[in-house]
């Protein structure tokens, strides 16, 4: 907090707060505004003399009704979560047992296997994509959502794998040889005592790990072709702009929906998820 | 019943040789303390007998079990971290029942120990808090609980009074020695401070460079010390050394050096006459020496300057420089004194010591 005199707090604290919280809060107020826009407002020029671009006096549920009765979109909503939650859980499994591996046992080329982990993760998804598409047909997996379980890991896999590496490496090593002379073996010394404290961590790797496979966009729109395959950024944009026609107000209520499940997953875990950034054991 | 023996215990990491060719017999119900400054292979002997490190060559035994290759939790023993290494996310209570749960004691037999060290050790009443909200010395309390719930034949201490203040590690020192009494479990200990290495020793390793400098009781480590390293590392303040020359006269031996001219003891005079005409290192601790009366004897006292008084209440420390040498003097509270002043120090000749100025060892 900023000490002194009030104006000292307006002007360093509450005035460039605000400034950011506009600034990051305006797209998703957009998103809200235009959902409930009646199309004759949505395309009124903006020299009309009743012109409003910032609220609307006549909300309407029409987008958010054509939306879930025209398209697919629950079944893509239905498809995104699906797909996210088992890139998630293959991920986090994987994730846990090599960041542990890598931060505790002593093996030979640890530290570069760790950094080759980490390389991978620096590959972009740009060119991963054609050699993976090769891959998806040879095994006939695409079009079906396997194609995305089994290739977000690719990039989830070491995110995860480091995310608990940096975690696993500040508890302290004692409380493991403590729990071992206790009579636990490695992996019960593991399962009641380093994974419980590396709750917070888990949690925020998991968290990540789901928003990237949620929001994911490229693969989804390379492997996957018919419609009810599709994931909700892919379906959205797909089936929502037709050559150059936009279709605003259902966009934005896709948009706004298929927001809502990671907004209550990060609010959900919103404490843990911090502390699992800031990351301290106290002991 | 459980004593440890230790044969020719090694230890390298990569280019280090951090312990060399320990050999130690504890005995049973005993209570021995590794000391030594740090990267000395005290910590790393310890954790070979505890299993959290591997054994380059030598053996371990508990009780004539060779215990090289068995993992920690069959070796039978309790270990006390440096950081408690408590359970951050479990009760006191569960602390300290989690060793016995692995061993899958039965619920009542569990709670009644828990019950019992809590009492042995004043936390009944902290079972159902969590480790961060205890003081130091409580958490101390429960590290030590932990590993007395187990009955375990031998404990290890790593350290474990290093984190707490001052005043607290005085009085857990006592706390720990009532204990040793009352459970006469085999324990070894581990600290850098030959402070908690005298008072709960009954017997003292020393040491130094991943080798054993000496084992014995602590007084017999402080008055025979076997080295020049020994004698300097027990004793606060530390021993005063001084570099002189044995030289013979009229039959009698004396060591010489600029300002310090000192007879040699008839006892200590056999054992010195070979090294007649050589250099030795001369020890006498700082309270062998005191302020000399007419009736002190000139040939076991020396002339020096005061250069520094530290008046500690019960002893006054007084630096002094006799010729090329500094020395520290412990002396009487009383004595009237001011710096630059002009004094004999007179020695007590039974308590000198001589080293050989090359080996270091003791003469």
């Amino acid at each position: 907090m900023i000490e002194g005199a009030k104006w000292r707090r307006w002007v360093f604290f509450y005035t460039p707060l605000s400034g950011f919280i506009v600034l990051l809060l305006f797209p998703f107020y957009w998103m809200v505004v235009t959902t409930f826009r009646p199309d004759n407002e949505l395309y009124r020029p903006w020299n009309a003399p009743n012109y409003t671009p910032f609220w609307t006096l006549h909300p309407t549920l029409a987008h958010v009704e054509d939306l879930l009765t025209t398209t697919l979109f629950a079944r893509w909503l239905l498809n995104t979560m699906m797909i996210a939650t088992a890139a998630t859980i293959i991920s986090l499994f994987c994730g846990l047992l090599a960041g542990y591996a890598l931060s505790r046992l002593k093996f030979p080329y640890a530290g570069l296997l760790g950094t080759a982990i980490f390389i991978t993760y620096l590959v972009p998804q740009t060119l991963l994509f054609i050699p993976l598409a090769d891959i998806i047909r040879n095994f006939k997996l695409g079009d079906t959502p396997w194609a995305l379980i089994l290739t977000y890991p690719t990039f989830l896999i070491p995110f995860c794998t480091w995310l608990m590496m940096g975690y696993f490496k500040a508890i302290p090593k004692e409380l493991e040889e403590c729990a071992r002379i206790d009579g636990a073996t490695r992996w019960k010394a593991m399962l009641y005592i380093i994974f419980p404290i590396a709750i917070p961590g888990i949690l925020s790797a998991g968290i990540f790990a789901f928003t990237l496979s949620w929001n994911e966009f490229l693969y989804a729109l390379v492997f996957l072709s018919s419609p009810e395959q599709k994931t909700v950024p892919v379906g959205v944009t797909s089936e929502l702009v037709r050559g150059d026609v936009f279709y605003w107000g259902e966009l934005m209520a896709g948009a706004l929906l298929g927001s809502i499940p990671v907004a209550i997953v990060y609010s959900f875990f919103v404490e843990h998820y911090v502390a699992g950034i800031t990351g301290s054991v106290k002991g | 019943m459980a004593q440890v023996v230790i044969r020719n215990l090694n230890k390298k990491f990569d280019e280090v040789h951090a312990v060399r060719d320990v050999n130690l017999d504890i005995r049973d119900k005993e209570f021995v303390v590794l000391v030594g400054p740090s990267g000395c292979g005290k910590t790393t002997t310890l954790r070979m007998v505890a299993g959290l490190e591997s054994i380059t060559s030598g053996r371990v035994l508990i009780d004539d079990r060779l215990i090289n290759d068995l993992p920690p939790m069959d070796r039978d023993i309790a270990m006390v971290f440096q950081n408690y290494a408590l359970y951050p996310h479990m009760s006191v209570y569960d602390n300290m029942a989690f060793g016995l749960r692995m061993r899958k004691f039965d619920r009542r037999e569990i709670q009644e120990r828990v019950q019992q060290a809590a009492e042995i050790l004043g936390i009944e009443n902290y079972l159902q808090r969590k480790p961060r909200q205890l003081s130091g010395g409580q958490r101390q309390r429960v590290a030590l609980g932990r590993a007395i719930v187990r009955h375990p034949q031998v404990f290890l201490f790593d350290e474990p009074l290093s984190n707490l203040d001052a005043k607290l590690r005085v009085q857990m020192r006592v706390e720990l020695k009532k204990l040793h009494d009352r459970l006469g479990t085999t324990a070894m200990y581990v600290t850098h401070d030959q402070v908690e290495a005298m008072t709960l020793g009954d017997r003292v390793v020393v040491m130094k460079d991943g080798v054993v400098q000496q084992v014995g009781e602590p007084l017999e480590l402080y008055n025979q010390p076997a080295n020049l390293f020994v004698a300097g590392f027990l004793g606060s303040p530390a021993m005063n050394f001084a570099r002189a020359g044995v030289v013979e006269e009229n039959g009698a031996l004396w060591v010489e050096e600029e300002g310090l001219r000192i007879r040699i003891p008839e006892d200590s005079a056999a054992r010195l006459r070979r090294h007649t005409g050589k250099e030795v290192t001369l020890g006498i601790r700082p309270e062998d020496l005191w302020v000399a009366t007419a009736d002190d004897p000139p040939e076991f006292s020396f002339g020096a300057t005061v250069e520094v008084i530290e008046k500690l209440g019960s002893e006054i420390l007084l630096d002094v420089t006799a010729g090329r040498n500094t020395m520290v003097a412990a002396v009487d509270p009383r004595v009237r004194v001011t710096v630059r002043d002009r004094l004999r120090l007179a020695l007590n000749p039974e308590r000198l010591h001589f080293f050989d100025t090359i080996s270091e060892m003791a003469i």
